[in-house]
């Protein structure tokens, strides 16, 4: 059989990087693959039960009470802001002023801090006073259970993300004021602002679902 | 006490010389993907037999007709469901992701898998998983819905026990372990090659976990999905109705995003093996494998085609008949691909100069019995058929033979063939070849009966039947105990050779050409002493004229 030359060549870039990115952005690639995935069945799950025959769906603009789809929608807007200001602090970095950076990816924490607290304004304000029968079995739905379970599911395995994306944010804002992360480290950054995007893309999806259509 | 050792199993530090304790504690911390390859395999096989008792005493209850050994029904119901959980989550899975640990870094040529600590974690959430999945067995409330767990049966009202949450949660976790474990596969491949290796320059195992795990990723948050609704839907009565009727969800819902996994996953629990196979032929028959590209292509093709079938498990659920039709095409179309392999390895054996050691023998027992497998498919994936078989035996001798007579007997080709690589010394080939025998022949008795017992309508998952089908099950059972029993050769092998088998060279073979046969046995820490550079095989036919017919050899 063939032998192989398993010696020499000396070239300190063997063993990684073939295609020239590195681990980290190759692995969150997949994990978003995966994550999308994730997403991809809850939302097949939601277009199945939205669209049986039978189900009394709701019209979404109707359904939500004084917080309507106007808040969600400001608060889409948000998420979108803090999306651009992700951008911001790649851009800031790679220029080397990392002092702006910093700022940047504060304004970056703080839109996803201002998401989920309207998400929970919200979602209060669903449970206590739209959605009576999730605590008393007296009251009945006033229809299809499903679009308050649906809504639950979609909106806060979401608001789980952004959650989770806000700690990482915040690790990286630490390392940015640390110093731990250098100007040449941008992969880093890189990194965590897919998952921020992705993250934000999603919820593109999902506001489309759940409120809009 | 004292430990001696060489390669990645020696201690790492001085402390560790002399004491069990800190020698272990090294192994459980360990970021070495040699080492968690280990775990993976320690734990697969402690799980297997797990799975395999419950097997046999399903298998002892139904030796005869009437109540027998068992005399609780609703304890036997919950066995079969059981039994699969641990099979398929639990040992087959994890015996491939250890073997991946282990052999796939080597054999492209990195020092250690992409994310050594990912690589950890995502091993010991494993552990924790099976504690919980099995925790109904401590708390005296197993779930009896199978280890397909279809709501409504699955949802509160009829399965109201902690047994079947902790069952769920604990499928949760194994997902993500799973997921983990492909993200890391996949950057490890794409990402740190060695220098020349180009992606059609793999070997095939490196190939075959490639290309599962990204059937991992695509599949297994799927599954994922529908538990976490499933979780909820037990968890809050009344509020949410995802599966159940009557709320407006729709059970057959749950059966679609189940088997968008659950049907990818049998490729995930053979495409591994597949690759263990085309390794194991190669070196065997002493001649590269016929038509690689092809491999390469047609593992890809089945990959893709498994995620268009699902629905040919749910050909008795009243779905409409035109997509029935549709999904039985697609579903026979998977035997191409299938053949192709066959026809490749069968091909690459074909004039080698062959050698019948242990791993070959069970390559083409394998060969030989997964095609049995893969025609009894063929014969369920057609409609009417189906419509008759559902839920008989027939479809259990199906599995059977695709997950024991294929996953497990790959397994055994690959552990035998890698075990020279992993401890440095040979297992005794005699014993090998016994339990080769044993296995090879008591899976024929323990399944292939119950091919005819299905055909003659016995149902699956039953804890009585008619007196009529007693004689066959009796063969069935006998089968199945000297099966499960002719596994402690395995192990006691094993154990034996760990210890004090024939000492083996860094080729053991003499004839491995993947990188994994070019350094030590077993391989010192980070594999390689300099990075290695990989010279492309020419993959050609040689003149008719050649003495034996053995292909060219390049660098002879």
């Amino acid at each position: 059989m063939a032998t192989q030359d398993a010696s020499l060549a000396a070239d300190p870039m063997i063993g990684e990087e073939s295609l020239g990115v590195t681990n980290g952005k190759i692995g969150m690639w997949t994990f978003l693959v995966m994550d999308a995935m994730t997403f991809a069945g809850l939302l097949a799950g939601y277009a199945r039960l939205r669209w049986t025959p039978g189900s009394e769906w709701p019209l979404p603009i109707e359904a939500f009470g004084f917080t309507g789809i106007q808040l969600t929608a400001l608060n889409t807007f948000i998420l979108i802001c803090s999306s651009v200001s992700m951008v911001h602090v790649l851009a800031e970095q790679m220029r080397g002023n990392m002092d702006r950076a910093k700022k940047w990816m504060l304004a970056t924490i703080i839109g996803g801090l201002l998401f989920l607290g309207i998400q929970g304004f919200e979602w209060t304000h669903l449970i206590l006073d739209m959605w009576p029968y999730l605590f008393d079995e007296g009251y009945e739905a006033a229809y299809s259970v499903n679009f308050a379970a649906t809504f639950f599911i979609l909106t806060g395995f979401h608001g789980l993300h952004v959650s989770v994306g806000v700690i990482y944010n915040v690790i990286i804002y630490l390392g940015l004021k640390s110093g731990k992360i250098s100007k040449d480290d941008t992969s880093v950054v890189e990194i965590a602002g897919l998952y921020w995007h992705f993250v934000d893309l999603v919820w593109i999806l999902v506001f489309t679902f759940v409120y809009l259509i | 006490m004292e430990i001696k050792a060489k390669g990645y199993l020696s201690p790492l530090s001085e402390e560790a010389k002399t004491s069990l304790w800190v020698y272990l504690k090294e192994w459980m911390c360990t970021t070495d993907a040699k080492r968690i390859g280990v775990l993976y395999l320690l734990f697969a096989t402690f799980m297997a037999l797990w799975g395999g008792l419950l097997s046999v005493i399903i298998r002892l209850e139904l030796a005869q007709h009437g109540p027998d050994i068992i005399t609780d029904a609703s304890f036997y119901n919950a066995l079969p469901g059981m039994h699969a959980t641990a099979m398929i989550f639990f040992f087959i899975i994890p015996a491939f992701t250890g073997v991946a640990n282990f052999v796939v870094p080597i054999q492209i040529g990195a020092p250690d898998m992409a994310f050594p600590k990912l690589n950890l974690a995502a091993f010991w959430i494993l552990p924790p998983g099976a504690l919980l999945t099995f925790a109904g067995f401590f708390m005296n409330s197993l779930p009896e819905f199978g280890w397909t767990a279809y709501p409504p049966l699955s949802n509160s009202v009829y399965t109201p026990i902690w047994g079947a949450d902790f069952w769920v949660v604990g499928l949760i976790l194994v997902g993500v372990s799973s997921t983990l474990g492909a993200v890391n596969f996949l950057a490890t491949v794409f990402n740190m090659r060695c220098k020349g290796m180009k992606m059609f320059q793999l070997p095939l195992f490196t190939w075959a976990m490639t290309v599962t795990s990204f059937l991992i990723l695509a599949a297994t948050p799927v599954l994922t999905s529908a538990l976490i609704m499933l979780t909820f839907e037990r968890m809050f009565p009344g509020v949410f109705y995802f599966f159940n009727p009557a709320g407006g969800g729709d059970p057959i819902l749950y059966q679609h995003l189940f088997w968008f996994y659950s049907h990818p996953a049998v490729y995930i629990m053979i495409l591994p093996g597949f690759g263990m196979v085309s390794e194991v032929i190669q070196v065997f028959s002493r001649k590269h494998i016929f038509g690689y590209v092809l491999m390469v292509w047609s593992m890809i093709a089945i990959a893709v085609l498994g995620f268009l079938v699902w629905a040919h498990h749910m050909f008795a659920t009243g779905i409409a008949l035109n997509v029935r039709v549709g999904f039985m095409f697609l579903t026979m179309l998977i035997a191409v691909p299938t053949g192709i392999k066959i026809f490749s390895w069968l091909a690459t054996i074909w004039g080698g100069s062959i050698k019948f050691d242990t791993p070959m023998l069970y390559a083409t027992g394998f060969l030989a019995m997964f095609t049995i497998g893969g025609l009894s498919g063929v014969v369920v994936a057609s409609v009417p058929v189906d419509i008759q078989l559902h839920d008989t035996y027939y479809v259990v001798a199906h599995i059977h033979y695709v997950l024991v007579a294929g996953s497990l007997m790959t397994a055994f080709a690959g552990v035998y063939f890698w075990f020279p690589k992993i401890t440095g010394r040979f297992y005794n080939e005699t014993l090998g070849k016994i339990h080769f025998w044993l296995t090879a022949i008591f899976i024929n008795v323990t399944f292939f009966i119950q091919h005819w017992l299905g055909m003659k309508g016995m149902p699956r998952r039953y804890y009585d039947y008619d007196p009529a089908f007693e004689m066959a099950n009796l063969i069935s059972s006998v089968g199945s105990v000297v099966l499960f029993l002719a596994q402690f050769i395995f192990i006691a092998n094993m154990l034996y050779s760990w210890r004090k088998g024939k000492v083996a060279e860094g080729n053991a073979w003499g004839d491995g050409f993947t990188l994994e046969w070019q350094i030590t046995s077993p391989p010192d820490h980070h594999n390689f002493h300099h990075p290695p550079y990989w010279k492309p095989i020419i993959r050609q036919h040689v003149a008719a004229d050649q003495p034996g017919g053995v292909w060219h050899r390049n660098g002879d």
